[in-house]
């Protein structure tokens, strides 16, 4: 079996301002498809790690590959049309309508224009942002996660492989910020796109990431999916960084697949869905803060536990298991412990 | 109301010359201001790539900014002569400051989140200058461009005094002859053109995106068509004139000739201070000046002879009080020894020696005495203190060091200068009013700026100094009792110059020659 060429990877990335060192022989390799988000404390070096990949900032030692070519064997604005790139700040050009500004990129290319306007429609309308009402409006007529919405679908106007996000969701507020994330995990046109994304939220990190790379220092301290930082950390630092959102993260970072062992076996395995609850499904690939939200959003009634209760749907074995809050707790707690003694 | 009825007259009688001082005045400032945006814009954008430089820019360009502008223009004479050149380079650089210190401002407050952006999204380096950078300082460079045209069009009014025409000349011609109404001729204008400028480019700020690419097209194509406007005489005739704002104003001056002489001179205006030096340069042919202002033997210029008597008698006489004279009956005697001394060219080298070679007033006055044998030690003080007074500039200096030497040696009187009294009309109070004792003053100035009698009586009078002597010692003595004593031989009046060498070959001596020369 071969391996794949990396969509991205970096061999031993330094950087240095003068005497200080802010990124220090880090590397990675990243399949196709795959999301990392840089995770670590303000100045920790994450933002100029991200900036060497589009060569932003040009790095003092160390090699940037993309399907395994050097960066430097192109010009660097070559290199960059061919990312997305998205900031905290947005950085829209503010003379230019939201239309305009997706299709900034695909201009760039020398796209045809019948083809930048479908394009840029299609996006917008992805984003929630209906084309005729938005596409002729000027940045500052729009609300900053409408502005955020358009810097997005701006990255994305040229269908890059890669999308690099520099804290894309910092400058929202908490509401806006929980319901674009879910928009952008939900949205297709990214499920198949190479992403870094950088972000001092440890709880979106956990969200958005198939693995995580935590710096400081410049320093890679750990790389690894969410659950093996979380239950297996390389070092004190990386423990004490998530000491203060363990549960939390613990719900976003186990799946239901990995309670199935753990979940009461008198519950037992239906073959058939029960009719009454076909709504009330939810896969075993789900996280277990998936499964709770399901939970609370199931009418309380104790004259009908049925109507209470969440299917699990499993594949192997197939077939669909009942999930209420005593049973997923339980089971939740033994996992737990099963995994932080391995 | 009287002023603007005059104003309305003169703007009635001009209307031609109005027009074409203008259009100067347009062609001038477009012109500099072309430069400026051709220099400035590009200087701007150097800068916000390498903003360690700026300091220093922008620290010269301030510096060029607080040089006074009359003081630049004289920087600029010896190198580019006078004329259209330095009056647009001084203007091209007082325009110079805005316009750089907009351009950097207005692309370093270009948000940087959005340059990074762009350079992320992979525009290069020239189009996030062109697509980004410019267009959003657009609205800040644009204030400073409008910033640069409205201090060019005020500058631009100081290009009158280098022979580079506009709207400067009335203004100036009003200062000089103390003509509110000419003054207000050239002011206005001016004024509405500075309006005029600012609300043009002001409109052109407000207009957004597209528009503002328009106009800016527009613009650049406007501004080298209107500096086209910029037409001056130049010396298509035989001779190239160079006039001072009053000589060309004044009845006694240009007038005056044209209507003894019929003489009609292609002339361009010039600041006083700079039409000697033109003449030198060989700018300008045929300047006007004083008869006995040192330059004329500095700069080797040829005095032509007033054969017609056009210009007035202008002797030098000393004026005293008669209550002094009567006082100290040794003092008129003492005065009296100067009389008919200095010649026009005695004077001529009296004054050359002072203000170009710059030997002290007194060394001069004391040289002249011992020359001619006039000089006496001062004898002991012995009694009344004598105040003499004189005008601020060279000749009064030395004839009051003249007078001060003779009264020292003649008289026991005490001697106490008061020197250095502005123009005429305070020299004259101080006299009346008994403050002075004497002082040196000119016939005609005596009769124009105190006397000031009717024109009826002018036209008698005529350009006879026996005559005009006569009267202005008569009516000082009815009116002031002040005594016109002997005069002293000079007559500084207005002169014609050449260059010696051009007038040799041309073979001019007077006026006269002139005129049929240019016939």
């Amino acid at each position: 079996m071969s391996v794949p060429t990396p969509a991205l990877e970096v061999r031993n990335l330094t950087k240095r301002y003068g005497s200080r060192t802010v990124v220090q022989e880090v590397s990675f390799a990243l399949v196709p498809g795959e999301t990392l988000v840089l995770l670590g404390p303000s100045g920790c070096g994450k933002t100029t790690l991200l900036r060497m990949l589009n060569r932003l900032v040009e790095p003092d030692a160390g090699q940037v590959l993309v399907q395994g070519t050097d960066v430097r064997e192109q010009p660097a604005e070559l290199l960059r049309r061919g990312m997305g790139y998205v900031i905290q700040q947005v950085g829209l050009l503010p003379h230019y309508t939201v239309a305009e500004n997706v299709a900034v990129v695909p201009r760039l290319l020398g796209h045809a224009p019948a083809q930048i306007a479908a394009r840029t429609e299609e996006l917008l309308r992805r984003l929630h942002l209906p084309p005729e009402q938005f596409a002729n409006q000027y940045p500052r007529q729009l609300s900053g996660g409408q502005q955020q919405r358009v810097g997005l679908a701006r990255a994305l106007a040229a269908d890059p492989p890669i999308v690099l996000l520099d804290e894309p969701f910092g400058a929202l507020d908490p509401i806006t910020r929980a319901s674009i994330r879910r928009e952008f995990r939900e949205l297709p046109e990214l499920r198949r796109k190479t992403l870094v994304l950088v972000t001092h939220d440890v709880t979106e990190a956990f969200e958005l990431a198939d693995r995580i790379l935590l710096l400081e220092a410049g320093r890679v301290q750990q790389l690894g999916r969410p659950r093996e930082l979380l239950l297996r950390p390389a070092n004190d630092f990386v423990r004490r960084f998530f000491a203060a959102d363990r549960l939390s993260l613990q719900l976003r970072a186990l799946y239901l697949n990995d309670l199935l062992t753990d979940l009461p076996p008198e519950a037992g395995t239906q073959i058939i869905l029960p009719s009454e609850s076909d709504t009330n499904i939810i896969h075993s690939s789900a996280t277990v803060q998936q499964a709770l939200e399901e939970l609370s959003h199931l009418p309380a009634d104790p004259a009908s536990p049925a109507a209470a209760t969440l299917w699990l749907e499993t594949t192997a074995p197939a077939g669909y298991r009942p999930l209420t809050y005593a049973s997923l707790m339980t089971a939740f707690g033994r996992t737990i412990q099963r995994l932080s003694a391995a | 109301m009287n002023t603007l009825t005059e104003l309305l007259t003169f703007w009635q009688a001009q209307a031609g010359k109005l027009g074409q001082q203008t259009l100067q005045h347009i062609g001038l400032t477009a012109a500099a201001l072309v430069l400026g945006v051709a220099v400035g814009v590009p200087l701007g954008l150097l800068l916000t790539r390498r903003p360690r430089l700026a300091p220093w820019v922008l620290g010269g360009a301030g510096i060029l900014q607080t040089i006074p502008s009359i003081a630049l223009l004289g920087f600029l004479i010896p190198a580019l002569g006078i004329g259209p050149g330095p009056a647009i380079l001084a203007l091209f650089l007082y325009s110079l400051l805005p316009i750089v210190r907009n351009t950097l401002a207005g692309v370093q407050a270009v948000d940087a989140a959005v340059v990074d952006a762009a350079r992320g999204l992979g525009l290069t380096d020239r189009q996030i200058l062109r697509r980004v950078e410019l267009p959003l300082a657009l609205p800040v460079l644009l204030a400073g461009i409008r910033t640069a045209a409205v201090i060019n069009v005020g500058v631009a009014t100081l290009a009158a005094y280098i022979a580079a025409g506009g709207l400067g000349e009335f203004i100036f011609g009003g200062i000089a002859l103390n003509n509110p109404a000419m003054i207000l001729a050239g002011a206005i204008p001016a004024a509405a053109l500075a309006l005029a400028f600012d609300g043009l480019l002001a409109g052109v700020q407000r207009l957004s995106g597209r528009q503002l690419k328009r106009a800016g097209q527009v613009l650049l194509v406007s501004l080298p068509l209107l500096a086209g406007l910029y037409l001056l005489p130049r010396a298509a005739s035989k001779l190239l004139a160079g006039f001072s704002p009053e000589f060309v104003g004044r009845s006694d001056g240009l007038p005056g000739l044209t209507l003894r002489y019929g003489l009609n001179p292609t002339s361009v205006v010039l600041a006083p201070a700079l039409v000697y030096e033109a003449a030198r340069s060989g700018d300008v042919d045929l300047i006007d000046g004083y008869s006995t202002d040192g330059r004329i033997r500095a700069y080797d210029l040829r005095v032509l002879r007033d054969d017609r008597h056009a210009f007035p008698p202008y002797q030098a006489v000393p004026v005293v009080r008669q209550q002094t004279l009567q006082a100290h009956p040794e003092l008129a005697p003492a005065l009296a020894r100067l009389a008919g001394q200095l010649s026009d060219s005695v004077m001529t080298e009296l004054n050359y020696r002072v203000d170009y070679r710059h030997e002290t007033p007194r060394a001069v006055a004391l040289d002249f005495l011992r020359r001619r044998g006039l000089w006496r030690r001062p004898r002991p003080v012995g009694g009344a203190t004598i105040r003499l007074g004189s005008k601020i500039f060279g000749e009064q200096y030395i004839l009051a060091e003249l007078y001060a030497a003779l009264i020292r040696g003649y008289t026991n009187l005490g001697v106490e200068a008061k020197t250095g009294l502005g123009g005429t009309t305070i020299c004259a109070e101080a006299l009346r009013t008994g403050a002075i004792d004497l002082y040196p003053e000119y016939t005609g100035t005596g009769l124009l700026v105190v006397l000031q009698p009717p024109a009826a009586t002018l036209d008698s009078l005529g350009p006879d100094p026996a005559a005009v002597l006569q009267y202005v010692r008569r009516e000082y003595r009815r009116r002031y009792q002040l005594e016109w004593l002997a005069p002293l031989g000079f007559n500084n009046t207005y002169a014609l110059l050449m260059r010696r060498r051009h007038a040799e070959r041309l073979g001019i001596r007077t006026v006269s020659e002139l005129s049929a020369y240019l016939q």
